[in-house]
């Protein structure tokens, strides 16, 4: 299958890509030529930073508060090819490397305006890389983390259910309702890729 | 226990052979219905129709694992992790592909009636005249008027919500109330209509998905979640609503685990005795005799049944006295279209999850259109808020990336084309006995392409439809080609049409096989042509309306 036309398919059909879709269309990949290796708790410590400096709490909990660094692990493990994991973890050690440099802590021991300050410069760095990315480069990192993060809370229960609306039997549907500036998105679970 | 004599067997438990039961059985016919699959019990077996989006495993994403279990069910991007249980284990049963070919199967009771994608059209004239008009393939043995009192008498039963259009490429028929289209949508629409003098129209989809409790079964509560199973049997399914009304006849016996070997045929009184089963879970082998059967396996396993049948008088199986058995295999051709952003309506919004879309009715070669290649196409889409997934460049992480996407974002819109595919005699399927499956039995190979019609009809399945957006206002749009694999659609037909002579068909004008006429074919393996709306509903009425002809020839003697 390819990856980038099955992606486009379901922007063609929803007229929307769902996120998530590149990182699992790796699946499709060949198998990697990097080792793997199993989280450390202070890697799902750090995972635990990261998510919840991406979605942080505000009104409603953060990434963290759904266990987020566990959520990720299963993930990376699970779905993720080798490559894709191989660039998981080494992003871990670069972001911790970093942080260090700048604030001379690891990122879970700097402060939380030191840590977006660093995620903010990362993540434009990821986007310029992932903008100008060749189907064949690998993704950058914290792509994958930030893609994580948003699947994780958005589908967590307090995600769907205090950051979001949710409703499992709608019982109608109307394709024309009043919305304000302010209203939270109705969860739709049905975000199969 | 089952019994070993019936009036009528009927092989495979879908949406074909759940009708088949239900018509037979209504008539007072003792009736035995097999599928090789597992019994799935409606709602009880539903296990995951419940299941909160935070208790999906991998939140609707696939493992590794998943992919490795299912490398073809997978491709048509249908599978994932709630409903991989009514899709096949791809490795008991291979198959191969000659030339790539997606065969998604379903292999249970109720087989791919219970995931199907439950978009109902009629046929016009259209399309039963087309083969005769253009002279690709045989004429069709029927005309719309043989039909049209059976598409009636199917979509009463099933419950098929629509509107009424008047349009002749796509007869309107019984129907429920409507769903809406949202307010973007109908903006589209009645855009379109304007722009094109109402030559081309946006409508709502006709859904087999109950907007007013029909027969016991309750009305849809938008939750868009039928291909997991429907707790209030709101769409239509072999389970929701042909077989309990089979079952309440008393003249029912279904038998799970039946994979069917062949038909038992005695040339001499040039008739079926009966069928040979293989219990799939013994292996045991088991024969059941009838009076009639339907074979309703669906169209690819259909011709399987056929090719492994009467061996001895047809080296090439049952019905391939024309030559023309496993050949003429159809599908429609998808994966191209536009799709682009809407600006406004941003004080607009849905409430609850309409499991249906928009449908564009074909518009080309049609009142005068005259284009480069023969038929045509029609489209389907959906307009809806963007979500949480969307990218947003200047928020980059931290709360305000965080309060922008708890938001709905702007609309946007996307059409994919489903394009008519013209019956090749060279696109066939044929038994590979060098392969075996999990059973020991022999597979099939899949030799089918697309070729310079469709890929013609390609380019104004991408252009129209962009074209058709930006008239209608719509900005930044895109229009897409994916590429197609021969299958992906999931609507096989062909491989033992219909005709009006035995020399050039396989089944003649009531779906009986010319060589045992007390053999009905009524699955899409019958279609002498593919049409470009979906196909099921016309397996119904087809279906019924050869129940209809195979009871009343057998009260008048006859078979």
């Amino acid at each position: 299958m390819d990856r980038r036309a099955a992606l486009a398919r379901m922007v063609a059909i929803t007229g929307s890509a769902m996120i998530g879709s590149e990182f699992f269309l790796a699946g499709c990949r060949r198998p990697g030529k990097h080792a793997t290796k199993p989280f450390t708790p202070q890697d799902l410590v750090l995972m635990n930073e990261i998510g919840d400096t991406i979605i942080p709490a505000t009104d409603t909990p953060g990434a963290k508060a759904v266990g987020i660094g566990a959520f990720m692990a299963m993930m990376v493990g699970d779905c993720y090819d080798d490559d894709n994991h191989a660039a998981f973890q080494d992003g871990l050690t670069q972001i911790d490397q970093a942080s260090r440099k700048r604030t001379g802590r690891a990122f879970a021991e700097s402060a939380p305006a030191q840590r977006l300050a660093l995620l903010v410069d990362i993540d434009r760095e990821n986007r310029t890389y992932t903008q100008n990315r060749k189907p064949t480069d690998p993704q950058h990192y914290f792509k994958l983390m930030k893609d994580l993060t948003l699947l994780g809370f958005f589908t967590s229960e307090i995600g769907c259910t205090r950051a979001l609306r949710f409703v499992e039997t709608p019982g109608s549907y109307d394709g024309n309702v009043p919305y304000r500036k302010g209203e939270k998105l109705w969860v739709n679970p049905m975000r199969r890729v | 226990m089952a019994l070993q004599q019936y009036d009528a067997i009927v092989v495979g438990s879908g949406i074909s052979g759940g009708w088949a039961a239900k018509e037979l059985c209504e008539r007072g016919l003792k009736t035995l219905l097999l599928d090789r699959g597992r019994n799935v019990e409606h709602v009880k077996d539903y296990t995951t129709a419940y299941t909160a989006p935070w208790e999906i495993p991998h939140r609707g994403m696939s493992p590794q694992s998943l992919l490795k279990k299912y490398p073809v069910s997978r491709r048509a991007r249908v599978l994932y992790e709630l409903n991989a249980q009514f899709f096949i284990d791809d490795k008991q049963c291979p198959y191969v592909e000659a030339k790539p070919f997606d065969w998604v199967r379903g292999y249970q009771v109720g087989g791919r009636s219970l995931t199907w994608g439950r978009q109902c059209y009629r046929w016009s004239d259209f399309d039963f005249t087309a083969n005769q008009v253009d002279g690709s393939g045989i004429d069709w043995p029927i005309r719309y008027k043989d039909i049209a009192p059976w598409y009636d008498h199917v979509e009463r039963f099933a419950g098929i919500s629509g509107s009424m259009e008047g349009l002749p490429q796509l007869p309107d028929g019984q129907f429920l109330p409507p769903m809406d289209l949202n307010c973007v949508e109908q903006s589209v629409a009645a855009r379109i209509k304007e722009h094109y003098k109402d030559q081309r129209r946006m409508i709502i989809g006709r859904t087999a998905n109950l907007t007013t409790p029909l027969g016991g079964r309750g009305s849809c509560q938008y939750r868009d979640k039928c291909e997991l199973g429907c707790p209030f049997g709101a769409y239509f399914s072999t389970q929701s609503a042909t077989l309990p009304a089979a079952m309440k006849t008393g003249n029912l016996t279904l038998r799970p685990f039946s994979i069917v070997r062949r038909l038992l045929y005695d040339k001499a009184a040039a008739r079926v005795s009966g069928v040979e089963i293989l219990d799939a879970e013994t292996k045991g082998t088991i024969e059941f005799k009838s009076k009639i059967v339907f074979l309703c396996a669906s169209t690819l396993n259909s011709a399987w049944v056929l090719m492994n049948s009467a061996t001895d008088d047809w080296p090439d199986g049952l019905g391939s006295s024309s030559g023309e058995l496993g050949h003429n295999v159809l599908d429609h051709h998808t994966r191209a279209g536009a799709n682009g952003q809407v600006d406004g309506f941003e004080d607009r919004y849905v409430y609850g999850r309409r499991p249906n879309n928009f449908y564009v009715p074909r518009f080309r070669n049609l009142f005068g259109d005259k284009r480069p290649y023969l038929r045509g196409f029609g489209y389907q889409g959906s307009a809806s808020r963007q979500d949480w997934s969307r990218n947003i460049a200047e928020l980059g992480v931290g709360a305000p990336l965080k309060e922008a996407i708890t938001e709905p974002g702007q609309w946007t819109i996307g059409m994919s084309g489903f394009g008519e595919t013209l019956p090749y005699h060279d696109n066939r399927v044929y038994l590979d006995k060098t392969k075996r499956d999990n059973w020991g039995l022999p597979v099939l190979a899949m030799d089918c392409a697309i070729r310079d019609n469709e890929k013609l009809m390609r380019q104004d399945m991408k252009n129209d439809a962009a074209e058709m957006l930006e008239a209608a206002g719509v900005k930044n749009v895109k229009a897409t080609d994916f590429g197609y694999t021969f299958g992906s659609c999931i609507h096989e037909m062909g491989a033992a049409r219909m005709g009006t002579d035995p020399k050039t068909s396989v089944l003649n004008a009531n779906n009986q096989v010319w060589d045992a006429k007390n053999v009905f074919v009524t699955d899409g393996a019958c279609m002498a042509s593919s049409g470009c709306v979906n196909p099921s509903l016309t397996y119904m009425a087809l279906t019924a309306r050869a129940v209809e002809f195979a009871a009343q020839a057998m009260k008048r003697g006859d078979l």
